[in-house]
């Protein structure tokens, strides 16, 4: 099957990974860390630390995945453009089989 | 209240009354979604794919839907109605750890999902892979491995489908049905429902739960909505409720002695907690449901843009399974037709006592088709696991892909049958024990899917043996785990790591084992130059996107007349 060894994308800059990778690890850790948040005060509308807390890293968790979402797409569309033909633009080049 | 008042009146007397307009509201409801169902055969479809004739088409909705879709068809497959119905109950009767868990759970899943789902749709675009057991035998050259993710994966899947049933159960008992004078009668709305379930399952593939998907989503959203703004007002505001649920739980409960429940965990269950959260989040993407899902999707970011707006979902889980608290607060009576407390009735019951009957029934009407969403999903994901890795890889190696689909509807109408047998004839705890057990096995299968979608270095032979010390260890501590009150065995999911007492979610302890087995055992298989299996992919494949040719076709294209080498038919 060596013919599907052309690569799909150009080489990575470490960059947008590391990047990425830090904030998906925070996203990971900190809802998990009971001890921080297993308290009542400070109180919000009446609800206890614990609860709101963890409903807060609902929304932390959705922007830092858009984060990473921007700047692995944008680094995605650079590999691509460096390995595709570059005169079609990427985005509107057909799914033609190239060989 | 009166809803209140009649409520407990009709508990005494062992049967509910029926609530007439509640329940025409559902029933319209209901059969608004059948036909909606049925319709969906027409949908996002060309005049010459019409019929469904492959499992692309059938059982993976064409692999087209965009981001819209994949949102509401993931809202509903992942947020099932047992989900809505098990999380405030949890809530209502022992508190945090057992209810609460499930925010975190479904917060840390994103960034697992945004991780590693987008390189598995690459990998099974290029080579037309429908299952996640395609996957790991298309990567390790195994059969017997993966069957043994197919297995595990059917094995867990159905008592998930059969607890989709027990959701709307109770929503039809708190309506008033199924308190009939013979078995058959109790049943009968559950038959009807699931026979028109599988019905249009059966006729439109996917594509039915992905537009029935849409409606209930939004019924759902109103009916949380509403609920979040109308009813902590109506009991004195979150800090009334947050006192009334902390007296109920720092009270004694005479069975065990200990209070009955906590509504901020304290230090000896974190371990508890967070290993729940982060094991059922790490779980719930191995379910082939969850991977059918994303692998309907038409692009490599769909899923990855959906990993940034599905949290929405979790945000109102969350506000749910404070419901669960504001029943206490409400004195919900959440009691079945056999006059026990069955706390899996109080959020319909919720519904029901302080709302309008006709918003009341839109709320129920959405819980229950919320449960037929996932069902399906579920139904369609374990066919076609059947179909693929034990049909084809097993039996009939040249299926060809009209067979595959024909074979793959089949299996669904069978699959929702058994489920609907269980939940009949079997006892509901047995259903949630099997669930239970089957979120421990299905982690099982983490590391051959998931180091399978990054690196080759694990041996097939080293990752089976992992997978069955996993799967043996989780089943043993389950059972081990007993009831204080009932004295029944499978009393929970939480266990103290072996020879330690720190008690943790038996499921993350079998996969730390797994993982352990299968480094130690790929070391040795390699020094001793065990043979290992044949890799179908590349590099390259793991970072393909929907513009870059199928595998298929570039071996069409440059050797046109040989035929693939290890699958020919991709």
């Amino acid at each position: 099957m060596s013919t599907s060894d052309i690569p799909t994308r150009g080489p990575a800059r470490p960059g947008p990974y590391i990047l990425s990778g830090i904030l998906i690890a925070i996203g990971i850790v900190m809802p998990l860390v009971v001890p921080i948040y297993a308290r009542q005060m400070p109180t919000l509308f009446g609800m206890p630390f614990f609860y709101w807390y963890q409903m807060l890293w609902v929304l932390i968790d959705s922007f830092l995945l858009w984060i990473c979402y921007r700047v692995i797409t944008r680094e995605d569309r650079r590999r691509r453009d460096a390995v595709r033909n570059t005169t079609a633009p990427s985005g509107d080049d057909e799914p033609e089989p190239r060989s | 209240m009166s809803g209140i008042a009649s409520s407990i009146s009709a508990a005494a007397a062992g049967a509910r009354p029926i609530n007439g307009v509640a329940l025409a509201v559902v029933i319209i409801i209901f059969v608004l979604v059948a036909v909606l169902g049925f319709l969906a055969v027409r949908w996002r479809i060309t005049p010459e794919e019409r019929g469904l004739q492959s499992l692309d088409q059938w059982g993976l909705g064409g692999r087209g839907f965009g981001s819209w879709i994949t949102w509401f068809l993931l809202g509903g497959d992942l947020y099932t109605a047992y989900t809505f119905i098990a999380v405030p109950a949890a809530m209502y009767s022992t508190g945090a750890v057992s209810g609460f868990f499930a925010v975190p759970y479904t917060v840390v899943l994103y960034p697992i999902v945004f991780l590693l789902m987008a390189r598995l749709w690459s990998v099974s675009h290029r080579h037309g892979f429908v299952t996640p057991a395609d996957f790991v035998g298309g990567r390790y050259g195994s059969k017997s491995l993966s069957t043994a993710v197919a297995v595990t994966g059917i094995v867990a899947t159905m008592p998930y489908i059969a607890l989709q049933l027990v959701g709307i159960k109770s929503v039809l008992t708190v309506l008033g049905l199924g308190s009939g004078a013979n078995a058959f009668m109790q049943d009968l709305p559950l038959i009807i429902a699931f026979v028109v379930l599988a019905a249009y399952t059966y006729t439109a593939g996917l594509r039915a739960p992905a537009a029935i998907a849409i409606v209930k989503d939004l019924l759902i959203y109103v009916a949380i909505i509403a609920a979040i703004i109308w009813l902590p007002s109506q009991f004195g505001g979150w800090s009334s409720i947050f006192a009334a649920a902390q007296t109920k739980m720092a009270a004694t409960n005479p069975a065990t002695g200990l209070p009955v429940g906590s509504v901020i965990p304290g230090a000896a269950s974190f371990n508890a907690y967070w290993t729940l959260a982060l094991g059922s989040a790490m779980a719930l993407f191995m379910y082939p449901h969850s991977i059918t899902g994303v692998l309907s999707t038409k692009s490599r970011n769909t899923i990855r843009r959906n990993a940034v707006v599905l949290p929405i979902y979790s945000l109102m889980l969350g506000f749910l399974a404070l419901l669960g608290y504001v029943a206490i607060k409400a004195g919900t009576q959440p009691i079945g037709p056999d006059g026990k407390v069955n706390p899996q009735l109080v959020i319909p019951q919720l519904f029901l006592d302080h709302f309008p009957s006709w918003f009341a029934g839109v709320a129920l009407a959405a819980i229950a088709v919320g449960a037929l969403v996932p069902a399906a999903i579920m139904s369609i994901a374990a066919s076609n696991l059947f179909t693929r890795n034990i049909y084809r890889d097993l039996f009939r190696p040249n299926a060809t892909p009209q067979q595959e689909a024909k074979m793959s509807k089949l299996v669904s109408l069978l699959v929702k049958l058994g489920a609907l047998l269980f939940v009949i004839t079997m006892d509901q705890a047995a259903a949630i024990n099997l669930q239970l057990l089957g979120g421990v096995w299905i982690l099982q299968t983490f590391p051959a899917i998931v180091a399978g979608l990054y690196t080759r270095w694990f041996h097939r032979w080293a990752l089976l043996l992992g997978w069955a010390v996993g799967i043996i260890y989780g089943t043993v501590a389950a059972y081990g785990v007993v009831n204080p009150v009932t004295h029944a065995h499978f009393g929970g999911s939480i266990a103290p790591i072996p020879f330690t007492n720190i008690s943790i979610y038996i499921a993350v302890t079998a996969f730390v084992m797994n993982a352990i087995v299968s480094v130690v055992f790929t070391l040795i298989f390699r020094a001793l130059k065990i043979r290992d299996g044949r890799d179908t992919t590349t590099v390259s494949d793991y970072g393909a996107d929907e513009l870059d040719p199928k595998v298929r076709v570039i071996e069409k294209t440059a050797e046109p007349t040989q035929a693939g080498p290890a699958r020919p038919r991709g």
